[in-house]
C-alpha cells in the first residue's frame, strides 16, 4: 500500500525527466527547535523527499556520524512521539513533500505496531523504512502500516541476488531503496558504475522508482547516481553539518540547507548536464 | 526469597527440545531481526550449521577436540564442605572453570572456528565482556591459524585488563569500543558494524545463546555437553537425576548449556540467576527478566532493559560478563512457560560467595559464577537434605582478582 505524496512526487519528478534529492536527518538533532527549522527548510532548499530518522540508542547499521545524531538527539530528550509531533508541525506548512521515516525496531514495537501506525498516519507520515526488521520479521508491521495507507520501504543491498530481491519487494511499496555499499552509512563511497546494473535489476523486480542511499557525501557522487538511480539519498553528510556547525559555533541550519542546496543542484542538473557533455 | 513460577505462563509445550521453529522462534522469542545486507549470511549460516549437525564427521572432529585440547569431560565435584554449611542438598559443581582457557566459553568456540573452517570464512570476529569469549575466541583462531578482532568494552578493557593482554599475545587484535556505555553490548553493535562491512569473509563468532537465529540454537548446542556430561556423572555417582540445576545468567549460555539436556525432566528444577548488581530496587542492576521487558536488540526479540519510549538502558554489575542489558531468547521462553526459574543475586552477595567458594573449596570462581553460588543457599535448602543440586562452576575467577580486591579496599 501507499499514500499518494510518494507517487505524486515521483510521477511529477519522472515528467522532469531527473532524479529525486531525498535527504536524511535525525529528529531532534541537536535539538527539538533546531530539526524543525531544519525540517521546515528542506523543501525550499532542492529536497524532493524527507527522511526523518527517529533516534536509538543502538544503531546498529549506523557509521559514526550518525551514531553521534542519534545520541545529540537523545541527549536533547527527543523521542518517537516528539518525532511524530515534529512532522505533524512540519505539515501544516507543507503537504505535498514525502516524509520517510527511519530508525530500528524497538521504539515502534514498545509502541505496538497498530498505535504507531495510526499516530504516523495522522501526523503525516507517508512511509517506514526499519533496519532490523527484514522480510522475514515484517508481516506483523506491514499489516499494521497497510490498515492505515503507509508504505513500508524494505531495504535492496549488494548482497540481495535476483531470488532474494523477490523477497524483499513483496511488501515493499512506494519506491524501493538500494543500499549501495555492504556496510554502515557514511563510510564507504558508492560507485555509480557499480550501482548502475543493481538499480536496473531493482528497478525491473519492483516496478517502482528506485532510490540509492548510503555513501552518497560529494555533489559529483551525487550527480553521478542521479544519472543512473531515481533518487539519491544522503543523510551522514548532511548530519556532519550538524556537527561542525556545533563544533565551530555556527548556526547549523544554515550549514545543513546550504549543504542540500549545493546537492540539490548537483542532482537537478546531472542529467542536463550529462546530455550536453 | 520467592521461587515460585509465574501465575500466567502460557501452555507448556509437549517437548521443550523441538524448539526454536524453522524460523528461530522459542515462542515470541528470538527470530532473525538484522539489516538487509547480512540476511543471505544468516540464511547461509543456518544451512552450513544444519549440515554440519549432522555430519558425522563434524560431531567426530568436535568430540575429539573438546577431549584433548579443551580436556572435556570436566569433574563434577561433590563440595562436601559447601553442602555442611548450607546444610541443605548435596551440592555438586560443575567444573567447566577446569576447561583450557579457564571457562565453558572454549566449548561453543571449538564448535563455531570448525563451523567457520568448513564455510571457508577466512576472519574471525567477535564480542566480548569479561574477555573470557575474547580468550577463548582468541585461542581457537592461533590454533587454526585464523586472523581475529575481538571487540570489547572500552570500560570492560579497563576492569579486565589481563584478558586483553592474554588475547594479544594470542595473536588477536583487541578494539576497545567507546560508543555507548562502552560495555557488552556497544562491543556487540560495534562487532555487527564490522559483520555488515566484510560479510564476504568474515565469521561473526558469537559468544552467547543470543542474537539472530541459528546463534542461540547453535551456542546452546555446542554448550548442552555441559549439561550431558552432567547427566551421566550424577547417574553415575548418585543413581538418579538432580533435583535442582543452578547457573549464573548473563545472556545465558552456560545455563542453557546445562539445562536444555534436562529440559523434558520435569522433576528437575532449574534456576539461573541474573545480576541484581546494586540491588534490583536502586535500577542499577543488569537483570532483564527481573527488571525487564520483551523487545529487540542484537538480532533478537528477547527481555530487555529499557525505558519507555524502548530506548535500551545501561545494564549495571559488578561482572563484565553479566553487564549486558538482554538475556538469551530461549531464557526468555522458559521464564514466561514458567520452566524454569529466574533468581538474582547483588554484586555484595555475589562478593561474599566468592570469597566463601575459595574459603570452604579452595576454588577461586568467576564473579560470573558467583552469582549463581550467592543463591545456591536457597536453592539447597529448598531442595532439602537428601536432595541433589548441580551448580555450574562456568568459569574460574584469576581475572577478578583486581575487581574483588578493589571491593574489599584491598591493593595487590
Amino acid at each position: 500500500m501507499t499514500k499518494a505524496r510518494i507517487d505524486a512526487r515521483f510521477a511529477a519528478l519522472k515528467a522532469e525527466g531527473r532524479a529525486a534529492f531525498v535527504t536524511y536527518i535525525m529528529a531532534g538533532d541537536p535539538d527539538y527547535a533546531t530539526g524543525l527549522e531544519i525540517l521546515k527548510g528542506l523543501p525550499a532548499a532542492g529536497a524532493d523527499v524527507i527522511e526523518v530518522g527517529f533516534p536509538f540508542s543502538d544503531p546498529m547499521a549506523e557509521g559514526p556520524p550518525i551514531q553521534r545524531a542519534a545520541l545529540r538527539a537523545l541527549d536533547n530528550g527527543m523521542t518517537l512521539s516528539k518525532t511524530l509531533a515534529m512532522i505533524a508541525e512540519f505539515r501544516q506548512g507543507d503537504q505535498t513533500t514525502p516524509i520517510i521515516l527511519m530508525g530500528y525496531a524497538n521504539p515502534l514495537i514498545n509502541r505496538g505496531f497498530e498505535t504507531f501506525a495510526r499516530d504516523a498516519g495522522h501526523a503525516g507520515v507517508d512511509g517506514l523504512i526499519v533496519v532490523d526488521i527484514p522480510p522475514e520479521e515484517a508481516d506483523p508491521l506491514a499489516d499494521a502500516l497497510d490498515a492505515e495507507q503507509l508504505s513500508l520501504l524494505l531495504l535492496s543491498t549488494p548482497t540481495s541476488d535476483d531470488a532474494r530481491l523477490k523477497v524483499i519487494l513483496r511488501r515493499t511499496s512506494g519506491f524501493a531503496y538500494y543500499v549501495s555499499v555492504a556496510g554502515v552509512t557514511g563510510v564507504k563511497e558508492a560507485d555509480a558504475d557499480i550501482v548502475a546494473p543493481h538499480v536496473e535489476r531493482v528497478r525491473a523486480a519492483s516496478g517502482l522508482p528506485v532510490a540509492v542511499g548510503f555513501g552518497i557525501k560529494t555533489p559529483e557522487r551525487a550527480a553521478a547516481i542521479a544519472r543512473v538511480a531515481d533518487g539519491v539519498v544522503v543523510g551522514s553528510a548532511l548530519v556532519e553539518e550538524i556537527a561542525t556547525g556545533l563544533a565551530m559555533n555556527e548556526s547549523v541550519t544554515d550549514r545543513v540547507l546550504s549543504k542540500v542546496e549545493s546537492l540539490a543542484k548537483a542532482v537537478r542538473s546531472a542529467r542536463v548536464e550529462s546530455l550536453t557533455v | 526469597m520467592k521461587l515460585q513460577s509465574p501465575v500466567n505462563a502460557p501452555a507448556k509445550p509437549n517437548d521443550y527440545t523441538a524448539y526454536p521453529d524453522a524460523a528461530g522462534r522459542f515462542g515470541d522469542f528470538g527470530g532473525r531481526y538484522v539489516p538487509e545486507t547480512l540476511m543471505p549470511l544468516v540464511h547461509d549460516l543456518d544451512a552450513a550449521y544444519s549440515a554440519a549437525k549432522a555430519d558425522p564427521a563434524f560431531q567426530a572432529e568436535l568430540s575429539s577436540f573438546l577431549t584433548h585440547y579443551v580436556g572435556r569431560p570436566s569433574p563434577l565435584y561433590y563440595a562436601e564442605r559447601l553442602t555442611e554449611h548450607f546444610g541443605g542438598a548435596k551440592i555438586y559443581l560443575k567444573r567447566e572453570e577446569l576447561n583450557h582457557t579457564g571457562s565453558h566459553k572454549i566449548n561453543n568456540c571449538m564448535g563455531q572456528i570448525l563451523l567457520a573452517r568448513r564455510m571457508g570464512k577466512t576472519r574471525i570476529i567477535a564480542e566480548t565482556g569479561a574477555g573470557q569469549h575474547g580468550v577463548a575466541t582468541a585461542t581457537v583462531c592461533a590454533r587454526f591459524g585464523l586472523p581475529c578482532v575481538v571487540y570489547m568494552g572500552a570500560v570492560d578493557v579497563e576492569r579486565q585488563k589481563p584478558n586483553v593482554f592474554r588475547m594479544n599475545l594470542l595473536g588477536a587484535q583487541v578494539e576497545p569500543v567507546t560508543s555507548g556505555s562502552a560495555t557488552l553490548k556497544d562491543a556487540m553493535n560495534e562487532a555487527l558494524r564490522d559483520w555488515v562491512t566484510n560479510v564476504h569473509d568474515t565469521y561473526y563468532l558469537i559468544g552467547t545463546a543470543a542474537g539472530m537465529h541459528p546463534y542461540p540454537a547453535m551456542v546452546r548446542d555446542f554448550q548442552s555437553v555441559i549439561g550431558q556430561e552432567t547427566r551421566r556423572q550424577v547417574m553415575e555417582m548418585e543413581g538418579r537425576l538432580p533435583d535442582a540445576v543452578v547457573a549464573c545468567v548473563g545472556g545465558g549460555s552456560n545455563a542453557i548449556g546445562l539445562f536444555h539436556p534436562f529440559l523434558n525432566d520435569e522433576g528437575v528444577q532449574l534456576f539461573g540467576v541474573e545480576a541484581a548488581g546494586e540491588g534490583m530496587e536502586t535500577g542499577k542492576h543488569a537483570a532483564a527478566i527481573n527488571g525487564g521487558r520483551p523487545g529487540v536488540l542484537h538480532g533478537n526479540m528477547t527481555y530487555l532493559l529499557q525505558d519507555g519510549e524502548g530506548q535500551i538502558t545501561e545494564a549495571h554489575s559488578i561482572s563484565a560478563g553479566l553487564d549486558y542489558p538482554g538475556i538469551g531468547p530461549e531464557h526468555s521462553w522458559l521464564h514466561d512457560v514458567g520452566r524454569a526459574t529466574y533468581l538474582t543475586a547483588t554484586d555484595t552477595e555475589s562478593l561474599d560467595a566468592f570469597k566463601l567458594c575459595a574459603e570452604l573449596e579452595g576454588i577461586l570462581p568467576a564473579i560470573e559464577s558467583a552469582h549463581a553460588l550467592a543463591r545456591l543457599p536457597d536453592v539447597a535448602k529448598q531442595v532439602g537434605k537428601g536432595g541433589i543440586v548441580v551448580l555450574n562452576l562456568s568459569g574460574r575467577g584469576d581475572k577478578d582478582v583486581a575487581t574483588v580486591a578493589a571491593h574489599l579496599g584491598r591493593t595487590i
